[in-house]
């Protein structure tokens, strides 16, 4: 083998210092082989940027004991849907359960990530940070290494965990070229505000947080929603939104979420708050039908990277961190067998179809097509639908009630189309069957 | 509340490049009728002057998102090089 001459070598490499990332490559040290974590950013997390929590069940595969000292916000204790109205009311539910308060957690990337890594250098991996990788190198169709602005360093296996934007799964065609419709962008402000304000204005006790997602609204029908997360002693909004939508409908990411801010339901949450960082990035929501081909000979692709995203559940921290595992483990399985071409990578993918995560997007695989498709009735029409109900239900002003009601359900049907009402329960039906069977 | 996008990104840090990482054809955006990377763009990275028929590219505010990567074909996409970019810290 001419690899094994070569200078730099490593048993194993690993692009990208995210969750994934992180995940495969101390699996990896712990097999006993010699992995890299190459990470482009000055340290891991700081590119990094989330909608969204931690789970815990995957926090714990890959870190038993990662609530003694990992860096936590808020545990999740109440998860909130709100439909936002047009104007400026409002519908909720809330589910709060005492018994299932450590499922998910809220963490601050930059915190998390970082942690992630130091307890992987404790295990032996080897960190390189500011090391941006500028190819893979391929030889005799097989990837042996990569090139970065120093030196070219060479694996028997390379993990690629290079995020959403995956310049590597690109480089090696392994995946199709991103559409505007299989991409949301999202993006976030976190706002700084006392913790007791935060516990006061969100009903919770001391380290529980809220988990809120809002539909309607500023989205006008769009395929797009909006967050509210609390962290210790700030608080982050924003919201994802397709970029096929802004695009068509010319709208900038940035006064989309200053829309959502004005809107009563959200602005009384963050009132008097202080801007502390801005952010931006891309979430993969094409789901199954997008994703690349996982594996190739020398390589895998996990998380983002695979375009590993549940959308309706808004996981996506989860799939990365046990698909980074899985790779970790199909990486460690190829060392036994001396073996790392596909015949032996291709565990990986029966890994991922065995577990939740394949299962889980195949179950969800025409979701997110048939919303978008009808985003302007799920997340435009009905959620205004319901608001006005819940104002007429609500409203004592001492007229009868029946003419109010009768009035709503003729509105109801003549504002909106036979064939769109029936277009519509078609798709629900379709979808509940499609989850179910 | 509400901010400029300039007060936004004021709050982040950047190690700033020498050279620009995202290189679009200007030669394409004379036909191009959408501009759509002066909408989509959460940094506000690309604005179009009219008079000077030119796309003037502030590559330093970049989030490294992708965002005009994906809606536009005609962008030439990298990432900042080594250590170099946005910095979030409390994302």
């Amino acid at each position: 083998m001419t690899e094994n001459n070569k200078q730099n070598k490593v048993d194993v490499i690993v692009v990208g210092a995210g969750p994934a990332g992180v995940s495969a490559a101390i699996t990896v040290a712990r097999g006993g082989k010699k992995v890299v974590l190459v990470e482009r950013g000055t340290f891991a997390g700081s590119k990094n940027m989330y909608g969204g929590v931690i789970y815990s069940h995957a926090a714990k595969e890959i870190f038993p004991d990662f609530e003694q000292s990992a860096p936590i916000e808020r545990f999740v204790e109440r998860h909130s849907y709100v439909l936002l109205s047009d104007g400026e009311d409002s519908t909720e539910i809330s589910y709060r359960n005492p018994q299932n308060e450590k499922s998910s957690f809220v963490a601050i990337r930059a915190d998390w990530d970082r942690w992630c890594v130091e307890q992987a250098v404790k295990e032996g991996v080897y960190f390189a940070p500011q090391t941006l990788v500028n190819n893979l190198i391929v030889e005799k169709g097989k990837v042996v290494g990569i090139t970065t602005d120093i030196e070219d360093y060479y694996a028997d296996i390379v993990i690629i965990a290079d995020g959403v934007n995956s310049l590597l799964a690109k480089q090696l065609g392994l995946r199709e070229k991103m559409k505007p419709g299989n991409v949301v962008l999202g993006v976030k402000e976190v706002i700084k505000l006392p913790r007791e304000t935060i516990e006061k204005r969100f009903a919770l006790q001391e380290n529980q947080g809220a988990a809120i997602e809002l539909v309607g609204g500023p989205f006008a029908g769009m395929f797009g929603l909006g967050f509210i997360y609390t962290n210790k002693s700030s608080v982050a909004v924003g919201l994802g939104v397709s970029l096929e939508d802004l695009k068509n409908k010319k709208l900038k990411p940035y006064e989309l979420l200053d829309t959502l801010k004005s809107h009563p339901y959200v602005s009384k949450l963050i009132e008097g708050g202080e801007l502390s960082e801005y952010s931006a990035h891309l979430i993969p929501e094409g789901g199954y039908n997008s994703m690349p081909a996982l594996y190739t000979d020398g390589a895998m692709i996990a998380g983002d990277a695979a375009m590993l995203v549940n959308n309706v559940h808004f996981e996506g921290t989860n799939f990365a961190m046990i698909s980074g595992k899985y790779a970790g483990e199909t990486a460690l399985e190829a060392f036994e067998n001396n073996d790392f071409t596909s015949n032996s990578l291709c565990l990986y993918k029966k890994k991922l179809l065995n577990s939740f995560i394949l299962k889980d997007l195949i179950t969800y695989k025409d979701v997110v097509p048939s919303l978008t498709k009808r985003s302007a009735s799920f997340l435009g029409y009905y959620p205004s639908r319901i608001n006005e109900f819940f104002n007429i239900f609500t409203t004592t002003d001492g007229q009868p009630k029946k003419e109010k009601f009768r009035k709503f359900a003729k509105y109801f049907f003549t504002k909106r189309s036979l064939s769109e009402l029936f277009s519509d329960g078609f798709t629900a039906i379709k979808l509940i069957f499609g989850i179910l069977k | 509340m509400k901010k400029k996008i300039e007060d936004k990104l004021y709050t982040l840090k950047y190690k700033t490049d020498e050279a620009g990482h995202l290189t679009p054809d200007l030669s394409k955006c004379l036909q191009c009728q959408e501009k759509t990377c002066t909408i989509i763009c959460p940094a506000n990275v690309y604005c179009y002057n009219e008079t000077e028929k030119k796309l003037t590219v502030s590559y330093e505010k970049c989030l490294e998102c992708g965002a005009c990567r994906i809606a536009c074909e005609h962008i030439d996409w990298k990432y900042p090089k080594s250590g170099k970019g946005v910095i979030f810290k409390k994302s």
